[in-house]
């Protein structure tokens, strides 16, 4: 079947098998490779991507379902200047990822859950990630850059 | 300044964060452009005859290019006939093979779910999922042997030339008499559970074979080990072999080297003579990738009842699953490290391998030194409990002293440095220990429903333990005056280019951001361990750090004949990176002066490190929990560390890889197992069962900084990757038992579930007193 969607603000049409995964599009067709697979339970969040602004897990979408939407990727996080999200900055500044591979899916989460609480608790901050796997950091860094970063994405956004 | 020991953000970390890192799925290469999908047919029964295998309908569906079987492998040689005389090597990490060789393929037997029984190969994915679907295999099963005391009394072998399943034993036959003397014993049996390492990235590999070339691209922490495999198995000259590692998204041990899954890919590609690709997907790594632990351990303790310990017994049985990759390596590393921070006149120690119908056991982040340091802690505690003291005071008294370093213990390790009651006493004192008691006292008088438990674990661990096989760097100074680091280490996470930077710049004064560092290449670096057991920094990074004075000599020489001086007068400025004949500033010259002086041979080091021998990082973690005592269910409220790995060149990445040890250790703990039933089926092969540790489970830590240096190595470091789940475990799970102790339970194994904590009590209470 025809799809469209919007990744990052570039519309990307292609005929896809019907039970073609989001994921798969967005790494196969769109050609984005930073949004990742870590799991086939739903259970990992490595996948997460923005769908029209809101986070889901693209391994449980199915292109059709997001035909006519809007994807935004941790390829089409950073704005027009390439000035990184502020989630990203603080991911580096707290040494918020090792090995990488959970980064993009916990970025976008992240950013979904300060869209929706933007000054969390470090509680709040806990259970929101509670869908995101990482094997590296032992969540201490990622709990502490998503606090950090909650007044600057504030700031973004109202900017 | 020097930047060693300053807090550097990583030089990996924006390219992570804003195009994603280039695993092996990711790589868009013109040469993997074409590149087929592999698909492994895969055991269902745990342990089966293969009597036929019918490929014929898969042949047929949409997308398939091939289907290969054992029978394909007309190609390789086959390996010699098994010498049943042949020595058995313990402590090697290595497959036994002979009459325990395990093949690529299942050849008429098949001995764990998820073993590789065929390749499926087609232009997509989801074709291959398919179309694997279709390929029939018949299998009359067998029994299948599952759990250690089963492989230990049954009949059922799982290699029928063999005359039991149970192929290494090791260690002294075990004496009462060391016990003699002693006030209060005890004794235990405790299971250290079969855990999957599960990196986020699982395994993967794709291979291009062309003109007698095989280029092959792994997720693996060595890639010249991989190269060294491959060539073995393809029987190839190592040269014809290009092994790359592109990012690798996580490894803990389990992806040393490569599998028998990965290495298929490689022969494949030769075979077909296409471009291939494989990823596995979550529910094939949780069954194929091997798993860790996996021992079941009887302990005994005894001493004085003023809490001095006098003798302790470790006898070992490990389950290495089908096949002995490891030989004897992880319950020899258990025994080595059997006694810990403790002086303990008496020790015995011994182990059994036994093979049972379920997924290989290998390397899990410790790899042999987490069970060591369960066993003996749990022992402490048990110990503790049975005279009556306090398990911190207990191990105050039985703590190697710091005056009596180097100390070789009675199953031969050497200790180099350490500072053990220091440790201790600073992670008492950052938990508030006595305030701590206090409360649970209160707790217990009122009879709260959640009950404060105070767990301890003091450590010492054996880092760099084949110091001799040594690593490799090759520095290069340009002449714009940047430099280019080759490392024979791996990254997969821990921060190496990084960490590699802050040495040049450190030594020489090369910023960081002109310094590119290099890994997992053969062709750019043929000679290279990579990364395992803690080795990288004292390994790699002091061969970098050698490699760093040597160009330094290198330069001084050039700057001389530059400068007309004499090269005793020259001196390099590490702060700016010039060179200057000494007190004349108008003298100054650059790195891209000196490096362009020195011509076109320039200014280049090759440096193999071996080093003196392993380092010993050591140190004691308290744990704070809370038991719902109605329930069982356990909250960790408190994690407080002291690590010390001797000198920390960036405490950000020393701290992070603290942090990630520290929850696998507290996943152990509290939470992860992997299940088979009687049947070997795995019970937990998804990640929708096997219970991963996630972000609202865990505290924050609190870490507390010691440093003290080894003597070994001229950087004073020792290995950090591994601490946490050699010292978090035993500390949670001693906090466990800690806070229903005062019911009369004694024990309880990890993981310390809802109903296993909830039935110790149930047990302990309607015993009516304490056991």
């Amino acid at each position: 079947m025809k799809v469209t969607i919007k990744v990052n603000g570039n519309p990307v049409a292609a005929e896809v098998a019907d039970r073609t995964l989001l994921v798969h599009f967005v790494r196969e067709v769109a050609n984005l490779t930073a949004t990742n697979v870590g799991c086939d339970s739903t259970s990992c969040g490595a996948c997460t991507v923005l769908l029209d602004g809101r986070s889901v897990k693209s391994c449980t979408v199915l292109a059709a379902q997001a035909d006519g939407c809007e994807v935004t990727t941790v390829e089409g996080l950073a704005d027009g200047s390439g000035e990184m999200h502020p989630v990203q900055t603080a991911f580096h500044a707290e040494h918020g990822l090792q090995c990488g591979f959970c980064t993009p899916g916990m970025v976008m989460a992240a950013v979904s859950l300060l869209d929706e609480n933007p000054s969390p608790t470090e509680e709040e901050v806990r259970t929101a990630l509670e869908g995101n796997l990482c094997r590296c950091t032992g969540y201490h860094n990622i709990v502490r850059a998503v606090l950090a970063a909650a007044p600057a994405t504030s700031e973004r956004r109202s900017a | 300044m020097s930047i060693l020991g300053t807090r550097v953000v990583r030089t990996e970390d924006p390219r992570l964060l804003t195009a994603g890192g280039t695993y092996v799925d990711d790589l868009r290469l013109p040469e993997l452009s074409d590149a087929a999908r592999v698909t492994f047919v895969r055991s269902p029964m745990a342990h089966a005859k293969i009597t036929g295998m019918d490929t014929d309908a898969a042949r047929q569906a949409p997308g398939v290019l091939a289907v290969l079987t054992v029978r394909d492998m007309d190609d390789l040689t086959p390996p010699p006939p098994p010498d049943p005389d042949a020595e058995i090597i313990e402590g090697a990490p290595m497959p036994i093979g002979g009459l325990w060789s395990e093949p690529l393929l299942a050849v008429d037997r098949v001995r764990y779910v998820g073993e590789p029984v065929a390749m499926v190969i087609t232009s997509d994915s989801y074709q291959g999922e398919d179309a694997a679907e279709l390929v029939s295999v018949d299998y009359e099963p067998l029994p299948a042997v599952i759990g250690i005391g089963t492989a230990l009394r049954t009949d059922t072998l799982l290699f029928p030339d063999t005359e039991s399943n149970v192929p290494v034993t090791s260690g002294e036959a075990t004496d009462d008499a060391i016990f003699d003397g002693c006030d209060a014993v005890a004794e235990a049996t405790i299971v250290n559970q079969r855990l999957a390492p599960m990196p986020m990235e699982g395994r993967a590999a794709a291979a291009r074979f062309e003109d007698g070339k095989l280029t092959y691209w792994a997720s693996t922490q060595n890639a010249q080990i991989s190269r060294f495999i491959l060539a073995g198995v393809l029987g190839m000259d190592p040269g014809t072999i290009r092994v790359i590692t592109p990012d690798v998204g996580g490894g803990f041990g389990a992806k040393v080297g490569i599998d028998r899954d990965a290495i298929l890919v490689a022969w494949a590609a030769r075979k077909t003579g296409r471009a291939l690709r494989w990823v596995e997907t979550r529910s094939e790594n949780l069954v194929g990738m091997t798993h860790g632990r996996a021992q079941e351990q009887t302990v005994k303790i005894g001493g004085t009842s003023d809490g001095r310990v006098l003798a302790y017994r470790l006898d070992v049985v490990q389950d290495t699953g089908a096949y002995p990759r490891m030989s004897g390596f992880l319950p020899f590393l258990t025994k080595l490290m059997a006694v810990g921070p403790y002086d303990i006149a008496n020790v015995q120690t011994k182990s059994r391998v036994v093979v049972t119908n379920t997924t290989p056991i290998s390397a899990y982040r410790g790899a042999g030194r987490p069970e060591a340091t369960a066993a003996v802690e749990r022992a402490m505690d048990l110990f503790a409990a049975e005279i009556g003291l306090d398990p911190g005071e207990v191990r105050r008294k039985n703590l190697i002293p710091s005056d009596k370093f180097p100390y070789t213990t009675p199953t031969g390790a050497t200790y180099d440095t350490g500072d053990y009651v220091t440790a201790l006493d600073k992670a008492l004192e950052g938990a508030g220990y006595a305030e701590l008691r206090a409360e649970q006292q209160r707790r217990r008088e009122r009879g709260d429903v959640l009950q404060l438990g105070i767990g301890l674990s003091s450590y010492v661990e054996i880092t760099a333990a084949d110091a001799a096989a040594g690593e490799t760097a090759r520095l290069a100074v340009h002449g714009d005056g940047t430099a280019t680091v080759y490392t024979g280490s791996s990254a997969h996470g821990q921060g190496h280019h990084t960490a590699w930077a802050m040495l040049v710049q450190s030594e020489l004064g090369i910023p960081m951001a002109d310094v590119t560092v290099i890994h997992g290449d053969t062709d750019l670096i043929p000679e290279g361990i990579g990364t395992y057991g803690s080795r990288s920094l004292q390994l790699g990074g002091v061969a970098v750090h050698k490699a760093a004075l040597d160009v330094k000599e290198q330069a001084r020489k050039v700057a001389a004949d530059m400068l007309e001086a004499a090269e005793t007068d020259l001196e390099l400025d590490a702060d700016s990176g010039t060179w200057q004949v000494r007190g004349d500033p108008g003298t100054r010259r650059g790195w891209a002066e000196v490096a362009t002086h020195a011509g076109e041979d320039g200014l280049v080091a090759y440096v193999q490190f071996s080093g003196g021998g392993a380092t010993f990082p050591f140190g004691s973690h308290v744990a704070v929990v809370e038991v719902d005592t109605e329930t069982g269910k356990v909250r960790l409220i408190r994690h407080v560390t002291v690590d010390d790995a001797g000198t920390v060149v960036n405490p950000v990445l020393a701290e992070g890889q603290r942090h990630g040890g520290i929850a696998q250790g507290v996943a152990q703990a509290l939470l992860e197992e992997m299940i088979y039933d009687a049947d070997g089926n795995p019970l937990t092969g998804t990640l929708a069962d096997y219970a991963a540790i996630t972000a609202d489970v865990l505290p924050s830590f609190e870490l507390v900084q010691s440093e003290t240096p080894t003597d070994i190595n001229p950087l004073g470091v020792k290995g950090i990757g591994e601490a946490g789940t050699i010292g978090a475990t035993p500390a949670v799970q001693n906090a466990v038992v800690d806070a229903v102790s005062h019911l009369g339970v004694r024990h309880i194994d990890m993981p310390t579930t809802p109903s296993r904590v909830w039935a110790a009590i149930d047990d302990a209470t309607q015993n009516g007193e304490a056991r």
